[in-house]
């Protein structure tokens, strides 16, 4: 029974689509012709993820990363990436907001619905020591583009 | 294992260890992070709070003599458990880290100088390394790394090639390397250094719980030593430096207890210990690190040291049971420590993996960012061992580790 139940946390956090992004990371690999670059870096773990978003107009075309760290850093950009390309500067930004008040603040108003495919990530609200992997990426996204045309 | 108590008593000594975690018995495998803290301990610390209370090396009244007696009581077993020569050679600290502090900021401000240069070695922890850079910065002294083996050994040749390169003021080394378990040859690095006119600290803190330490029989200058790694309280320890070099060493940080006389005009200094000792000391910590060390030799080093060598050669044939699961750090002269990668999956999901499983392990860079770099591995997951520790915890260890494979492919 306890091991059941200790099995069924773990697969909260470990979603099918988490361990298979984890594994196969979408839009991975280098961007030369990127606009808007940014790192996320986790002192605590060592977890990495070098951003690179092509943004034309005010629509990111074009969203990759690099780097390395656990299943959960690793999906997480994986998704992002996903999330924001085609989008425009001011949705990803908007995404970034919501992202950040349903997994850092655990608020229930923007419910899990908006997130879409995103949700799966919201398993680490039960894990607090693990909630810097899932928001690596994020706040990568969110420095990139404050941060200066490349 | 024949003189240490039945595996069952130690285990009851230690209450922590008698809960579940996530529906699991606990099974506590990050010793080297901090030990749990048997009865002994936290009685003895109970006990000066609950009777004895008072200030030390100030009062009068019978509760600070006390106070100050069991003070100094703990300091004569931390020099005896060292075999210092005398319990003048050994400062209360915060810890390993402000033992290192204490050195580079007192000794390597009053001895450093341009150009001098302090080797650590490549498998240094942080606490090893950032205070020689902190004083290299003011003193215009450098910091060199001396290099290690890939199996996790320190190159002696190498070291002794840089010392003969010249104006080499000290050697750090961990006396045991918390990453790898490494036990390094200590008496060997201090004869070298000693040859070329430097001197040597060891960081002690991964040493004390496992392996004897004679001071004097090391050749060492300086060791630092941690009460939290060896079944004592956390936020305490102690530096051993060599009487000579201690008296001759300015103050660390100003305050009382470390002055004789205080006017405006000038102030006078201490002689070692006080010296170091400015402010208010831990005294319960202290206490209890005495009851630590005394728990320790009446349970037997050698005794302690035989149970874990034991079930260190146990936990190495169990975890080579593991497909896709590699130890990085194979010196043979070792501790109960075993750092590793896992093919399925990185260190941050195997540790949450098998904290649901009730098992508690270190994660990460190990305060070792240069030694993870030079070893090719971002991260590891580290397993480390303790006198409590049974063939339990390691099975269950290795159960969830099959557990992590199961999930990530």
């Amino acid at each position: 029974m306890r091991k059941e139940s200790s099995r069924m946390d773990l697969q909260d956090l470990y979603q099918q689509t988490l361990l298979d992004h984890g594994k196969r990371p979408r839009n991975f690999g280098p961007l030369p012709e990127a606009t808007h670059r940014a790192e996320g870096y986790n002192p605590m773990c060592g977890d990495e993820v070098r951003l690179a978003l092509l943004v034309e107009g005010d629509v990111v075309r074009e969203a990759r990363f690099e780097g390395c760290g656990c299943a959960i850093s690793q999906a997480s950009a994986s998704m992002m990436t996903q999330a924001v390309k085609g989008q425009t500067v001011v949705h990803a930004r908007e995404l970034f907001d919501r992202f950040h008040a349903v997994v850092v603040r655990g608020e229930d108003e923007a419910s899990d619905d908006d997130l879409g495919p995103l949700d799966c990530l919201t398993g680490v609200r039960q894990y607090p020591n693990r909630i810097k992997c899932a928001t690596l990426a994020w706040h990568a996204l969110k420095d990139a583009l404050e941060g200066e045309r490349a | 294992m024949s003189k240490l108590r039945s595996q069952i008593d130690v285990r009851l000594e230690f209450p922590a260890l008698a809960q579940e975690v996530s529906g699991r018995p606990l099974a506590y495998l990050d010793s080297a992070a901090s030990t749990q803290k048997p009865n002994a301990v936290l009685a003895a610390m109970e006990r000066f709070y609950r009777e004895d209370n008072a200030n030390v090396h100030r009062g009068v009244h019978t509760l600070s003599q006390r106070a100050t007696d069991a003070f100094e009581a703990a300091r004569r077993t931390v020099a005896r458990f060292v075999n210092a020569q005398s319990e003048r050679e050994v400062v209360f600290t915060k810890g390993c880290t402000e033992a290192i502090n204490l050195v580079a900021a007192s000794w390597g401000g009053a001895n450093l100088g341009p150009g001098d240069r302090v080797l650590v070695s490549h498998m240094e922890h942080h606490a090893d390394i950032v205070p020689w850079q902190l004083i290299a910065q003011r003193t215009g002294a450098t910091v060199e790394p001396f290099p290690i083996t890939d199996s996790g050994e320190v190159d002696l040749a190498s070291l002794e090639a840089m010392l003969a390169a010249g104006r080499v003021k000290l050697v750090g080394v961990k006396h045991v390397c918390n990453a790898l378990g490494t036990v390094n040859p200590v008496a060997e690095i201090a004869r070298l250094a000693h040859a070329h006119g430097a001197l040597v600290l060891a960081d002690g803190a991964q040493a004390l719980a496992h392996v004897p330490v004679d001071v004097q029989a090391l050749g060492v200058d300086f060791y630092a030593m941690s009460a939290h790694k060896v079944y004592g309280p956390m936020g305490v320890g102690a530096l051993y430096g060599r009487a000579e070099l201690l008296e001759a060493m300015p103050p660390y940080q100003g305050g009382g207890d470390m002055i004789r006389t205080v006017s405006f005009e000038g102030t006078t200094f201490n002689d070692p210990p006080n010296r170091f000792e400015p402010g208010t000391p831990n005294v319960a910590g202290a206490i209890g690190f005495g009851a630590a060390l005394d728990w320790v030799r009446a349970v037997g080093l050698g005794a302690i040291a035989a149970h874990e060598s034991a079930l260190t050669a146990y936990s190495s044939s169990r975890l080579a049971e593991v497909p896709g699961l590699r130890v990085v750090g194979t010196a043979p002269e070792r501790i109960g420590v075993f750092s590793f990668v896992m093919d399925a999956a990185h260190p941050h999901d195997v540790g949450t993996v098998l904290d649901r499983h009730g098992v508690a392990v270190r994660t990460g860079h190990h305060c070792c960012m240069p030694l993870m770099r030079r070893l090719g591995v971002p991260a590891t997951t580290r397993i480390s061992l303790a006198a409590y520790s049974n063939e339990a915890d390691v099975d269950a260890a290795v159960e969830a580790l099959h557990g992590v494979r199961a999930l990530f492919t």
